[in-house]
């Protein structure tokens, strides 16, 4: 156990050293942005003198690695500055959206990770059946098609035609949780659809390929059903590589929902990136990328973890 | 150990023909055998690799593996046919009624259980026990296979436990419902010599106890002329001859059989040291070693090889032999000592020596398989070597690939372009010697270099080197487990136990008393022909001092 604890807070550190290289990389990739923030900010018509006035303001004119340090000073206490259009606070204005995000991708995950691994432990006990390959196909072609396209069609069946889910996932605060998971039941579906087919693959391989293991025979000369073969003797050993790629679909599902986001009309982070690029704010820009890579850190170093812990030889030393 | 006939009959295989499938089409692999087994018998199945021991085994529990079909003959087990029985009707025997005992049982338990969980899924399964029932019978059984803590070894998972003790252990699970027969694959071809013997014990204790029927899988004769009632000889999925174990070994009939036996007769006459003050051609002295924050592996380790000579370093795994060959070649620099050449220290590290020392140390694998690459032609293979170290190009690198296929007597026409995969492992052995040659050393470690091989196709590559070693005036350093071997090439000795060398000497004094206590429980634990061999030794001993208790 004190080996585990040691190596998640060597993970820690080196965790924070690469949030701390990409933040470097987001604040000068934006600096880096052809145009003027100025001009951007206050469009084509503004004078010469009110451009100097924001510039000032901003403090644009102090140099780009001292502007950095202040901001990192600042992003470390969860002040992210603010924004550059209506001048409210970062901070306040992503937390909502990130927690609305969080929502919608917990909501996804819980049905399509145990979904995922049940049905890739199903078609790896009928692998090359009829049904193994259908499931295969349908998957496949699910995560082959854009995730708007998909959207699409499900607002066209499930809300327009049959009227069975409301097709904008428009939400506010005084919700029950029912009403919620109601309202976004159409992106959340879609976004299972996206993710499913690489978790099941996935789970399926690890399963298949254990198969030639003399301890996978051993069980079956023990007279073990074919369905305890999988799930007692494979799936144990099969673990590893599967918490890999739930973590993967994971961290999309917080930081690749955009598209889904748009489609929905969902009030998410994704959105709010979008826009803030496409209005050059670029403090809004900066701390969501920051959250997005601190979130894909996260999710691996709970990935490593878990393989670990099913690990028995890392679980159970000499 | 002489049973009478009158048992009734447990297994009668009858015409039994097994496919196997490979490139595209169903090949023959079992051509029609037959075999019968009654009730508390033991019988043995001996044959080379591909000779379809394992297959027969697999199929005496109805089991066809992966990529192979039973395609004729009947199977019938205490009268229930199994070639005609559904899936569900076999898999009800399997692990009740019929047992399996798997060659590695450190590869068949499965890594993410406990031992006494793996024990007891039998029993649950066929409701034949309770939990703390069948848990108690665990530990009972572990008993009496004389596993340490036999109440606490259970709850280990098997990356825990050594070698031998899971071998053991598995030999308790297939009794875990107390089966009518146990197939025994190989159970202790993985194991050291001292290890084999506790497993050899227990299995025979288990068999006599509970008058079990077992059919025992090996291609050691002198382990299965301890084990079994009767011999089964299979070559390429055919009987050869089939006798009651006395008669096999005293008097066996065919000429395959009897090419069998003459194996351990190779020997050649000893060499000593050169008379003259010629140099060791490689001196180990006072080398310390071990890997990267690991404990210590060699500790003080000496020895010299004389040119033309051949030295066995002998040893359980573990105790270190390999790592000596690691430091001399460069590939492990020691931590104390050194290793000269001739006299001249060499460098350390492999980086920081020059072509013609590198060209002193060549060495051939045990796996040939793995050592050689299966995307080169094999004229790359020798090829290379022979390039880097003697800069031949062209026609003149040609013909020396040609000489060097000449000397380990493989056809150069034949072989020059093929692929390692294209062959068979008595043939990839020698394309790892004629690379050793390709260097012109003048010394070459073999580590293990027969021991993954058929004991006849061994035999051919001991020979192989015995000729190279007089034409060329090689020196070997020979690393093996397996003593005959030493018995029948080496001239000088050196054992090995936990990385420090215990005993040294020329080959005749080492195998004549008195011995060095380790080096005695090496020889003694070495399997013999005569089949009262093992109760003998197990009386020597004592029950509670074979294997591992033994050890100094």
């Amino acid at each position: 156990m004190r080996d585990i604890l040691g190596l998640v807070a060597k993970r820690l550190g080196l965790g924070l050293v690469t949030l701390l290289v990409v933040s470097v990389l987001i604040f000068f990739a934006v600096e880096l942005l052809p145009g003027d923030i100025a001009q951007a900010v206050l469009g084509q018509m503004a004078t010469e003198e009110t451009l100097a006035r924001l510039r000032e303001e901003l403090g644009l004119g102090r140099p780009a690695i001292v502007r950095y340090f202040d901001w990192l000073a600042g992003a470390v206490t969860g002040d992210f500055g603010t924004s550059l259009i209506d001048g409210e606070p970062v901070t306040a204005k992503i937390t909502d959206r990130f927690v609305s995000t969080l929502f919608l991708a917990a909501y996804a995950a819980v049905i399509a990770v145990p979904f995922a691994i049940t049905l890739g432990i199903i078609v790896a006990l009928l692998r090359n059946s009829i049904f193994d390959r259908v499931a295969n196909v349908v998957t496949l072609t699910s995560i082959s098609s854009p995730e708007f396209f998909l959207g699409y069609i499900l607002i066209l069946y499930l809300a327009v035609k049959w009227s069975m889910f409301p097709a904008i996932a428009s939400i506010s605060s005084g919700m029950t949780l029912l009403e919620l998971l109601e309202r976004t039941f159409l992106p959340a579906l879609t976004l299972v659809l996206v993710v499913t087919a690489h978790m099941m693959r996935m789970t399926r391989a690890a399963i298949i390929n254990l198969l030639a293991s003399p301890y996978i025979e051993m069980a079956r000369l023990k007279g073990a059903p074919p369905w305890k073969v999988i799930v007692k003797h494979a799936l144990p050993n099969a673990w590893a590589p599967i918490i890999n790629v739930v973590a993967l679909n994971l961290a999309y599902l917080v930081t690749g929902v955009v598209l889904v986001e748009v489609v929905f009309v969902y009030p998410g982070i994704g959105q709010l990136l979008v826009d803030a690029v496409a209005k050059r704010d670029f403090p809004i820009v900066q701390a969501c990328c920051l959250i997005f890579a601190a979130t894909f850190i996260l999710l691996n170093l709970a990935a490593d973890v878990g393989a670990i812990l099913t690990n028995p030889r890392l679980r159970h030393p000499k | 150990m002489n049973k009478p006939q009158s048992k009734s009959v447990l297994l009668e295989i009858r015409g039994l023909k097994i496919d196997g499938y490979s490139d595209e089409t169903w090949v023959p692999i079992i051509k029609g055998v037959d075999l019968t087994l009654r009730r508390g018998e033991v019988l043995g199945l001996i044959g080379e690799s591909g000779a379809g021991k394992s297959t027969i085994g697999a199929a005496a529990m109805g089991y066809a593996r992966d990529g192979t079909r039973i395609s004729e003959g009947s199977i019938e087990f205490d009268g229930m046919e199994l070639t005609t029985a559904t899936s569900a009707e076999k898999r009800a025997l399997r692990g009740s009624r019929i047992a399996y005992v798997a060659q590695s049982a450190a590869a068949s338990f499965n890594p993410a259980h406990k031992l006494i969980d793996q024990h007891t899924e039998a029993p649950l399964h066929y409701r034949i026990k309770k939990r703390m029932e069948a848990q108690e019978d665990a530990m009972e059984l572990y008993e009496r296979l004389r596993l340490p803590s036999p109440r606490e070894i259970g709850f280990r998972y098997p990356h825990q436990v050594s070698g031998g003790q899971l071998q053991r252990a598995m030999t308790a699970m297939a009794m875990s419902c107390r089966p009518d027969l146990i197939i025994f694959d190989e159970p202790t071809t993985a194991l050291d010599v001292t290890t084999q013997i506790e497993v050899l014990a227990a299995v025979r204790d288990i068999v006599d106890q509970f008058n079990t029927a077992a059919i025992y899988i090996t291609h050691d004769l002198a382990v299965v002329a301890q084990m079994a009632d009767a011999i089964k000889v299979l070559l390429k999925g055919e009987e050869v001859e089939h006798a009651p174990t006395e008669k096999m070994l005293d008097a066996p009939e065919e000429e395959y059989t009897k090419s069998l036996w003459a194996v351990r007769s190779f020997k050649r006459p000893q060499k000593s040291r050169p008379e003259d003050d010629s140099k060791p051609v490689i001196s180990v002295q006072g080398v310390d070693a071990a890997y990267t924050g690991g404990a210590k592996v060699l500790d003080d380790v000496s020895f010299d090889i004389y040119p033309g000579m051949t030295v066995a370093v002998v040893g359980e795994s573990g105790s270190g032999k390999s790592t000596a060959a690691r430091v001399i070649t460069g590939l492990l620099p020691p931590m104390k000592g050194e290793v000269l050449c001739r006299g001249a220290a060499l460098p350390p590290r492999y980086q920081d020596r020059t072509r013609e020392q590198l060209r002193q140390a060549q060495m051939i694998y045990q796996m040939a398989d793995t050592a050689l690459n299966p995307k080169s032609r094999i004229s790359d293979i020798i090829g290379r070597p022979a390039q880097f170290y003697s800069g031949l190009k062209g026609p003149m690198l040609k013909q020396r690939v040609d000489e060097l296929l000449d000397l380990i007597e493989l056809d150069p026409a034949n072989f020059y372009n093929r692929f390692p995969p294209e062959l068979s492992g008595g043939q990839k052995q020698r394309i790892g010697i004629a690379r050793a040659l390709a260097a012109e050393p003048e010394f070459i470690i073999c580590d293990e270099v027969t021991s993954a091989l058929d004991q006849l196709v061994a035999e051919g590559i001991l020979k192989l080197l015995d000729r190279l070693q007089r034409e060329l005036g090689l020196a070997y350093m020979f690393i093996t487990h397996d003593l005959a071997t030493v018995r029948s090439i080496a001239d000088e000795v050196v054992v090995m136990q936990n990385g420090r060398v215990v005993e040294q000497g020329a080959k005749e004094e080492m195998f004549t008393p008195p011995h060095h206590p380790y080096t005695d429980l090496l020889l003694s634990s070495v399997p013999e022909m005569d089949p009262n061999w093992l109760t003998t030794l197990l009386e020597e001993r004592g029950v509670d001092n074979i294997g591992e208790a033994a050890r100094v």
